[in-house]
């Protein structure tokens, strides 16, 4: 079963295009969506929430259609986002008045919890939150109607690392109901992709990969050497590679191939989802 | 039980889960019918993804170790009584050979560890 279900959606804009990406996200799991500052990764959240129309393809989102079925799964999601989208000139309380009616399971118990939780104060207008308690704000709203799916476009950027790491924990929980899931997208690829189960990363408009995070990690590995090992050949079987003089060091998406070429000649390291990000996004040869 | 996760280890994250609880079991710390933590309540305790702990008990389910009940959750498993133990009895030895290692650079005969040995494990006896 999965949450989140995209066939062949494509979106052309002057500057770049969404181009033909397919992708399951699965239920019962948190997803991360990554890739660098302007590849497509909120264009593909806005169309997965009608907020940007897809030229062509289709979105599946808990088994119903969008647009089609968008009330009742706006009714069964949450989203936060990096973008405000509440009144600024309303104060928390009176936001959350207005909002709370649209939603037929609205937990105002809940909602009360979370606002003492985050140290959010009813009376704040919400032009006077900060931008890290604009994200709490909408991850109350979000976490007080029963949501089975929980959106997320950026939720970190504009929090401190003690609130980064409060996230976990309230994500955690969320997960502790199999029929929930998760998926968030980040160009921060440090704290949050700690509890990720699946990667699924989006470069240039492409969806490049989406694994289980451990399988990624253990499919690509980081070669360490003598610039002398490159020939042409050689360099075909990086995805990526960075040259200096006292060396390279370039991402293979094969480990076991690239120790059967390399053995002894060179350090293998294991990458981070950065180094698969930079290498991927750099591609061919950078000089550093 | 404790599982302590380093990221410097250059096991992956799911075998040092797996070494630790059977380590747990072995050690008798762990007994027979004792539940576990569920699946998503260890991979929230330790800040990890759902699949890396699944894993690990999936393993451990293979080595008989545990069973999972459907909706109930995972259990300590009895069936592989004469496994465990096997594996107490190695530790055992272990523990034995260094007694005897130890007696040797005290300059001890052997009839005189187990005397020793003999006297102690009366001591214990006693109420």
């Amino acid at each position: 079963m999965n949450a989140i279900e995209l066939r062949n959606l494509t979106k052309a804009y002057p500057q770049f295009t969404v181009d033909h990406v397919s992708l399951e996200v699965k239920k019962g799991f948190i997803t991360g969506l990554i890739g660098p500052n302007g590849v497509g990764k909120s264009t593909l959240i806005k169309m997965m929430l009608g907020m940007v129309r897809p030229d062509s393809g289709s979105v599946k989102i808990l088994g119903l259609d969008m647009p089609k079925d968008e009330l009742e799964i706006k009714q069964r999601i949450g989203i936060v986002s990096d973008d405000c989208f509440y009144y600024e000139h309303l104060t928390v309380s009176d936001s959350m008045k207005m909002i709370a009616p649209f939603y037929k399971k609205w937990n105002e118990k809940k909602f009360n919890r979370y606002l003492e939780q985050f140290e959010l104060s009813p009376k704040k207008k919400v032009e006077d939150l900060s931008k890290g308690m604009k994200v709490k704000f909408s991850l109350a709203i979000a976490l007080s109607h029963e949501a089975e799916l929980l959106i997320m476009d950026e939720p970190t950027s504009g929090l401190d690392p003690v609130f980064r790491r409060e996230l976990l924990d309230l994500l955690a929980d969320m997960m502790q109901d199999e029929n929930n899931s998760i998926i968030f997208s980040t160009h921060i690829t440090t704290d949050l992709d700690r509890v990720a189960d699946y990667i699924a990363f989006i470069n240039r408009g492409k969806l490049v990969f989406n694994e289980a995070k451990d399988e990624v990690l253990d499919r690509y590995a980081i070669l360490k050497g003598d610039q002398q090992l490159l020939d042409s050949d050689v360099r075909n079987k990086f995805v990526g590679i960075r040259e200096t003089a006292v060396g390279f060091e370039g991402l293979v998406d094969n480990r076991q191939e690239a120790e059967q070429l390399f053995g002894n000649y060179v350090v293998f390291n294991k990458p981070s989802l950065e180094d698969i990000m930079y290498f991927t996004a750099k591609g061919g040869r950078i000089h550093a | 039980m404790n599982i302590i996760l380093s990221n410097s280890s250059s096991d992956p994250i799911y075998i040092q889960i797996l070494n630790q609880i059977r380590q747990s079991i072995l050690s008798g710390e762990l007994r027979a019918g004792d539940s576990l933590p569920s699946i998503r309540q260890l991979a929230k305790d330790l800040q990890i993804s759902v699949i890396t702990t699944k894993r690990a008990y999936e393993e451990l389910e293979k080595e008989k170790l545990i069973d999972s009940v459907a909706g109930k959750g995972c259990f300590v498993s009895g069936a592989n009584k004469d496994f465990i133990r096997e594996q107490r009895m190695k530790l055992l030895e272990e523990k034995l050979i260094d007694i005897i290692r130890e007696s040797k650079e005290l300059s001890m005969s052997r009839q005189n560890l187990i005397d020793h040995l003999t006297l102690l494990f009366e001591e214990e006896q006693k109420p």
